[in-house]
């Protein structure tokens, strides 16, 4: 079974967005590398905005991600309050 | 009580499609086709664009929301390095030679890019695959402005960056990267995808960005660090077009299969030779290294491409045919193409260098099935005769491959004594290639790379030389000629770093010494 990953900027805009797919998403490893956070998890990885609102007490658009996204790898689903990564095999 | 029923605002799929997919129409002023005339010759069959599905749902305001942020981001940094001569912070001036490689041969691919996905843009009947190729249209522009501010502040202390368009069009080794992606920008919509959003931006983009941008990491080059991680957000909705384009084709009719795989074996193959100058940069031109190319190779090509094909293999994708033998590359191509670099170093605009005893050591220890055995020796042998005063430049030309473009310095794959050469004939002339992946490409369109514009061979024929030349003439020096079409600083931008001008004045700049 292969892993799906993400990559953020390791900065204070970004820490909500990790720690929040750290919570939701049992499995997931976490890599430090200077200025870099990569997370894997077996198969399938979401991002809730909810879970984020919830850490940071702002309103959170899951779009913004982009400022802060350095990779990923996985199929992509994305609505207003999720965004998923995912492979089917 | 009734409950009240409040219209909902609309949720992000739908804002997408009516902003999107809801501005497209059927022509009837003129057919379809005529108004979209790229998008079936290559025989792939699309029978219902509404299957496409948009990866990231970027509507416009968005987008414009979002770059400007990062562009607010970026230039703040970039302004604050050159005021504060960010370039001192540097880990040592050969360093900067790494720059000088990206602003000469990946630079100019963003301008490429650019355009390519401009055209893309507007051939696709689909609306979906027209904003995404607008949008990275846009994208790849704002890539080569940034790269070349985020290099600017270089180019005002160090040679070798200055005439760096005049290069891409003339410079040997530069016809690598220039005939690679107009290979791509000459091929139709669905090929150009395949290319460059799939298998440059999906399969190899890790083996581009991450040596350069931890190569700056690791080198204090603050401004190019910022820049890369600025860019890399817009790559990954690069990343999910060609996942998502080689998905579309494959899904929409089982007679596009095996056009789709062609491109794929084609365009990973032309990709991976294309890395070679990465390969080079990583492991011989920074100072504080990190991962070894055959790190990067065994992280990003074999674990993370593997993943990638065995999802593919679904839809009777398999593996790219090079895959082996690129695979089987990981231990020579970066020594091989420096060890040619630092032969040809007078015709190139970049330094070149032995590497240290501690430098000597890491390859070792990163290449321990191959460094010792064939490379050290070669090296150790240039810094005597350096030593002795007898430092070498190589002022013959190479053969070069008819579809890479690089010189022949390529191995046999399990036998790195051996050259590889290879050759097929084509309507009375033979041509010459580095391996069986670059001979099938010629052979699969022999048409088109009879075309290439391969310097030497033009050197040959008396191309290379300005107006009013006169090869005839007593005393003529030919490679003198050629370096003047260059117009590159002979002195200066070329020949060993040990005794360049930036080395003298890196050396008093941060020393303080005279």
């Amino acid at each position: 079974m292969s892993n799906v990953f993400i990559a953020f900027q390791a900065n204070e805009e970004a820490r909500p967005i990790i720690e929040a797919i750290l919570a939701d998403n049992p499995g997931a490893q976490v890599d430090h590398s200077p200025a870099l956070v990569k997370i894997d998890v077996p198969k399938r990885l979401t991002i809730k905005r909810q879970t984020i609102e919830n850490l940071t007490g702002q309103p959170f658009d899951l779009q913004q991600i982009h400022v802060n996204l350095v990779t990923l790898s996985g199929h992509i689903d994305e609505d207003d309050d999720q965004f998923t990564l995912s492979w089917k095999h | 009580m009734d409950t009240r029923v409040i219209k909902r605002k609309l949720g992000l799929k739908e804002r997408y499609a009516a902003m999107t997919r809801g501005l497209g129409w059927e022509t009837t002023y003129q057919p379809m086709d005529k108004v979209y005339p790229y998008d079936k010759y290559e025989g792939i069959k699309i029978h219902d664009w509404d299957r496409w599905q948009d990866p990231f749902r970027l509507t416009m305001d968005a987008y414009w929301k979002y770059q400007g942020e990062k562009e607010r981001k970026l230039y703040a940094v970039i302004d604050a390095f050159a005021q504060n001569n960010g370039f001192l912070g540097i880990s040592d001036a050969r360093y900067v030679n790494a720059l000088k490689l990206f602003i000469q041969g990946v630079s100019p691919l963003e301008y490429y890019a650019h355009r390519g996905f401009a055209h893309a843009g507007r051939s696709f009947r689909g609306e979906g695959a027209r904003v995404a190729c607008q949008m990275q249209s846009i994208d790849e522009l704002r890539h080569y402005q940034t790269e070349t501010h985020a290099i600017s502040t270089y180019n005002k202390y160090f040679n070798g960056m200055h005439h760096a368009n005049h290069w891409f069009d003339r410079v040997w080794y530069l016809s690598v990267p220039k005939s690679f992606f107009e290979d791509a920008c000459t091929a139709g919509p669905f090929e150009f995808l395949t290319s460059v959003s799939f298998s440059f931006e999906y399969v190899l983009t890790n083996l581009l960005f991450v040596p350069f941008m931890s190569g700056a990491a690791h080198n204090g080059d603050m401004s190019t660090v910022t820049f890369g991680f600025s860019a890399q957000s817009d790559e990954s909705r690069h990343m999910t077009l060609g996942i998502e384009c080689i998905k579309f084709m494959l899904e929409q009719d089982e007679a596009n299969v095996p056009i789709v795989q062609r491109w794929i074996d084609k365009w990973f193959w032309r990709g991976y030779r294309l890395l070679t100058l990465v390969a080079m940069m990583q492991d011989y031109m920074l100072p504080k290294r990190g991962l070894s190319w055959k790190e990067a190779w065994e992280m990003y090509a074999e674990s993370n491409g593997g993943a990638l094909f065995k999802d593919l293999a679904r839809y009777g994708i398999r593996e790219p045919k090079g895959w082996a033998d690129a695979c089987d590359g990981k231990h020579h191509i970066s020594h091989q193409a420096w060890n040619t670099f630092y032969n040809y170093n007078a015709a190139a605009p970049f330094h070149t260098w032995v590497p240290t005893d501690e430098e000597l050591a890491w390859l070792s220890e990163k290449y321990p099935e191959s460094f010792d055995k064939y490379y050290r020796p070669v090296f150790e042998f240039y810094r005597e005769q350096q030593q002795a005063g007898n430092r070498f430049y190589n002022k013959n030309l190479p053969m070069l491959c008819t579809t890479c473009q690089i010189p022949m310095l390529f191995t046999e794959p399990g036998d790195p004594t051996q050259i590889a050469y290879r050759e097929s004939r084509y309507e009375g002339d033979t041509y010459h290639f580095c391996s069986d992946h670059c001979k099938e490409i010629f052979d699969n369109e022999p048409e088109k790379f009879v075309q290439s514009w391969l310097p030497v061979h033009q050197i040959y024929q008396g191309h290379c030389f300005k107006p009013g030349v006169d090869p005839t003439a007593p005393g003529f020096d030919p490679l003198a000629a050629v370096l003047d079409y260059y117009e590159l600083e002979f002195g200066r931008d070329n020949l060993d770093f040990e005794g360049s001008e930036d080395q003298k004045n890196f050396q008093r700049w941060r020393t303080g010494a005279a």
